[in-house]
């Protein structure tokens, strides 16, 4: 039964032993992947599948038939013949112990899920293995940056585990190198270049470090200021509204508002990537400026709320008597960019429809 | 796009012309950097040192409008170089030996000329795209808004075409569409050439059969532009219905289009927030907005996806269908009684053979793009495999213009336009999403140190900006993003109304506003 477990080719593929299961396996593939394939739940802090594999966290660390220690299996290339074992009573318990550790460095173990993407990871393994022990007192590490204003990127280092996927993504998946590491172990400290804001660095404010940090040490600045909101928090997958690249988006609401987004990793467009407006310019939807009911020009010269059936006869009874009066070829309909498909094909419809011209265009000329 | 996004990790040449692309195109930029991490070689023409220029191994900072002789040359150096594909201009173009013999004549020393680059970096531009396996070309408008925007098109079209890189993964042309879902619009046959699924509106067959479809007797000839229509306002044209459009901010010449709207007996304005535009109609009706609507957009890759609604639209806000559809009853139009944007949708696959293999639930995922001729189609997410739509891929022989305006005594600087990363057009929504004003607070106009000195201009002193249209006045950012003899602003900021400057000149066949090049005079205030 190896093509149930793993969709590999089991012809040219390589074999593997994985917990006394035999798996398939390709070329160059890592231990981890083949693992996750199989449907193994490997631990992992440090792990963002778009990036390459770091092999910091120590957490996904398996037994190696053959090896005397424990290898990082993100970083361990599968080979033929192979026998691993994923969780043995003596991986679980360093697996504990480390978390442990880490969990003792950090001021904060229970954030917000609106901070970001992968915001929960750590506080879901600490409980899964059962290690708010409180067993290590120590130091915490990091230091929070607080001077920042910047008003989407919560800089709160006291809740940093030094994986770097911040660093990571935003050299790897982004190219921008904004932020990057200073000093090293228990002082280690993420920063932008010469220690300045974020704004003074090459930080475009995409918000994919935000998204990526397994902590919640980075935070989505605006998401969070609903964070006391009542309210089950909702999400809804779209597209984001902006330019046309289509990026697939799971917006987050609570009731009847929108408190934030988050980039969909397996949006096709996308792929988990997003730029600053898509990640932090939904808001304006709720602006109090929103137009909320028909307005109609009154004998006063001056635009007036009005009831739709007014507004609506109005506004019918203009376009046929221009009909009447000037001829068929002198409306016209200007349809939307911005809005979705029904918008346009309705207006084209109703120039057409309603005059027989084709007197219709978008605002793709300008 | 010819080629799916994914295909933009994967080119060995990539060739990016007028598109500001990590600015305006961020996500879509995060691929060409993973390319160049790869390996891949890219060449850039833009007159400014932007992000992508300073990424490229090879920048053409190309005066303003010169783009036709680059490409002229480029093609030269191909061919002198001996670098055509000769089997696929054989066997799938047609017009390939007029347009080699045609650009024998212009040299890169010709084309240094007027794109004020040094004709060994032309060499160098058509050495690179010629020798790519594949080469991919991606532009945005500052290929487009041009007099001559058409030409610069086919000047690329000209380029793929005789090296053979069309319909092969990785390379292909690539206009990246500006708009959520500008490609929709088209799509959907908001235009006045074509009926849905660009079923053209001069082909007597189709105007046939949406007239059978829509129960009216359409003309069998293509409608005019919305330029035309601007300017015939109160003379011809005597009513409008805009949905979504802030034109009197986003289209060039702005005094022009306020006194057209105002002309007009008759303007009912469908928009989410009361804009420049709306404040001028007899009619404002508030539509829902992103995040209240259920709908379809096209990406620029040509995908068809789902939006999604998420909250309770606002006040007594309504989706623009059914506004629109509300209207066309009041006028006893037939074909209006939908229910759902579900029905609409359905409609419009109906009679569009692009999207013949499409309906609502079918996209519920997000993995066709178009076309998708029949049910069971798998999409196609890579154009001109085999063969073209119409069967060959035309050359088309083109020579160099000079822009609407050129820089005179009075006018000395040439203006170049365009957007920035945190701004969105005309900033209805990015001006109203909270934090966006920390990162962009206001609007300059990026001036060359040299200039700057010349013309007495400090670092965030103000200046008046003029063209032969009209004067504003805007604050100055000393810098080399531009280079000497060009300034750049955006037309994102109502209070910096660039477009009362630009409007110069249009191209004779799209009609698209030359908003990329306006000759213009700088002095401090």
């Amino acid at each position: 039964m190896l093509t149930t477990v793993n969709n590999v080719d089991t012809e040219r593929s390589l074999k593997m032993t994985l917990d006394g299961e035999e798996v398939s396996f390709s070329d160059g593939e890592t231990i981890y992947e083949v693992a996750t394939r199989a449907r193994r739940e490997i631990p992992t802090l440090c792990y963002d599948d778009r990036l390459e594999a770091f092999g910091a966290c120590r957490l996904c660390v398996v037994e190696v038939e053959g090896i005397r220690n424990p290898v990082a299996s993100c970083t361990t290339k599968a080979n033929d013949g192979m026998v691993v074992k994923t969780r043995t009573e003596a991986i679980e318990k360093h697996r504990k112990t480390l978390l442990e550790l880490v969990a003792s460095e950090n001021r904060n173990l229970d954030v917000n899920p609106l901070s970001g993407y992968a915001s929960q990871e750590l506080t879901k393994l600490v409980d899964i293995y059962g290690a708010r022990t409180g067993r290590f007192q120590g130091k915490k590490s990091g230091t929070t940056n607080t001077n920042d204003k910047n008003p989407f990127i919560l800089r709160d280092y006291d809740n940093c585990i030094s994986c770097y996927r911040c660093v990571r993504v935003c050299a790897e998946q982004e190219g921008d190198y904004a932020i990057n590491v200073m000093n090293r172990g228990f002082h280690t400290q993420i920063i932008a270049e010469f220690n300045n804001d974020l704004r003074d660095s090459q930080c475009t404010f995409c918000g994919q470090c935000v998204q990526t940090c397994p902590t919640g040490a980075l935070g989505d600045k605006k998401a969070l200021r609903d964070a006391e909101t009542e309210g089950e928090i909702k999400k809804t997958r779209s597209i984001c509204p902006y330019c046309g690249v289509g990026c697939s988006v799971d917006l987050l609401s609570k009731g009847d508002k929108i408190v934030g987004v988050l980039p969909a990793m397996d949006g096709p467009a996308n792929e988990g990537a997003l730029c600053v407006k898509g990640q932090f310019a939904f808001d304006f939807i709720q602006n109090a400026d929103r137009l909320k009911k028909p307005l109609v020009r009154r004998d006063d010269g001056e635009l007036h709320e009005a009831d739709w059936d007014e507004a609506l006869e109005i506004a019918a009874q203009g376009f046929l008597r221009a009909k009447k009066r000037y001829g068929r070829h002198s409306i016209y309909g200007v349809a939307s960019g911005r809005a979705p498909h029904e918008a346009a094909y309705s207006m084209q419809k109703f120039i057409r429809a309603s005059f027989g011209t084709n007197y219709i265009d978008n605002c793709s000329r300008a | 796009m010819s080629n799916p996004l994914r295909d933009m990790e994967k080119p060995d040449v990539i060739f990016a012309i007028g598109t500001n692309m990590t600015e305006c195109h961020p996500v879509a930029a995060t691929r060409l950097k993973k390319a160049l991490t790869s390996g891949a070689t890219m060449v850039v023409a833009d007159p400014r040192k932007t992000r992508l220029a300073k990424m490229a191994h090879l920048h053409l900072p190309i005066r303003v409008g010169s783009d036709v002789a680059l490409l002229l040359a480029m093609a030269h150096v191909i061919q002198r170089e001996g670098m055509i594909d000769d089997s696929f201009i054989a066997h799938r173009t047609t017009g390939g030996p007029e347009f080699l013999e045609h650009i024998k004549q212009f040299t890169p020393e010709w084309a240094s000329e007027i794109c004020e680059v040094p004709a060994e970096d032309i060499e160098q531009a058509g050495l690179i795209y010629g020798r790519g396996n594949p080469s991919a070309i991606y532009y945005t408008l500052g290929i487009t808004e041009h007099i001559c925007g058409v030409d610069n098109v086919q000047s690329l079209c000209n380029l793929a075409l005789m090296t053979g890189n069309l319909g092969v993964e990785g390379g292909g042309i690539n206009p990246m569409r500006g708009q959520n879902n500008i490609q929709g619009a088209g799509d959907c046959g908001a235009v006045p050439a074509n009926f849905p699924g660009f079923q053209p509106c001069g082909d007597p067959e189709f105007a046939k059969k949406f007239s059978e479809a829509y129960q009216t007797e359409i003309d069998a000839e293509k409608g005019i532009t919305k330029v035309t229509a601007l300017n015939t306002c109160g003379n011809g044209i005597h009513a409008m219905l805009i949905d979504g459009e802030n034109t009197v901010v986003s289209d060039p010449d702005k005094n022009h289009c306020e006194h057209a709207l105002k002309s007009l007996d008759h303007l009912v304005v469908i928009d989410i927030f009361l804009t420049e535009t709306a404040e001028l109609a007899d009619v404002v009706f508030p539509a829902t907005a992103w995040g209240e609507t259920d709908g379809v957009q096209t990406n620029t890759e040509r995908r068809v996806q789902r939006l999604r609604q998420a909250v309770p639209p606002v006040g007594e806000a309504k989706p623009d269908w059914w506004i629109v559809s509300e209207i066309a009853k009041r006028m006893g139009t037939p074909g209006f009684e939908y229910e759902s944007a579900k029905e609409v949708f359905n409609e419009l696959c109906s009679l569009s053979p692009i999207y013949a293999g499409l309906d609502w639930d079918r996209i519920e995922n997000g993995e066709y793009q178009w076309p998708v001729p029949e049910e069971g189609h798998p999409g196609t997410p890579r154009l001109h495999e085999k063969e073209f739509k119409n069967g060959r891929g035309v050359f088309k022989v083109i020579g160099y213009r000079d822009p609407a305006e050129v820089i005179s005594e009075d006018f000395p600087l040439w203006l170049t336009t365009g957007r920035r990363l945190q701004a969105y057009h005309t900033r209805t929504q990015t001006g109203r999403s909270a934090g966006i004003e920390y990162l962009l607070p206001n609007e300059t106009l990026e001036v060359h140190p040299d200039d700057a000195a010349t013309l007495g201009l400090a670092h965030g002193g103000l200046a008046k900006l003029s063209s032969a249209r009209g004067t504003i006045e805007i604050p100055v950012k000393v810098t080399d993003m531009s280079p000497k003899g060009t300034v750049f602003t955006s037309f994102s900021f109502a209070n910096v109304p660039v477009n009362v400057l630009t409007g110069s000149g249009y191209d004779p066949v799209t009609e698209t506003a030359e908003l990329k090049v306006c000759p213009v005079k700088v002095e401090p205030v």
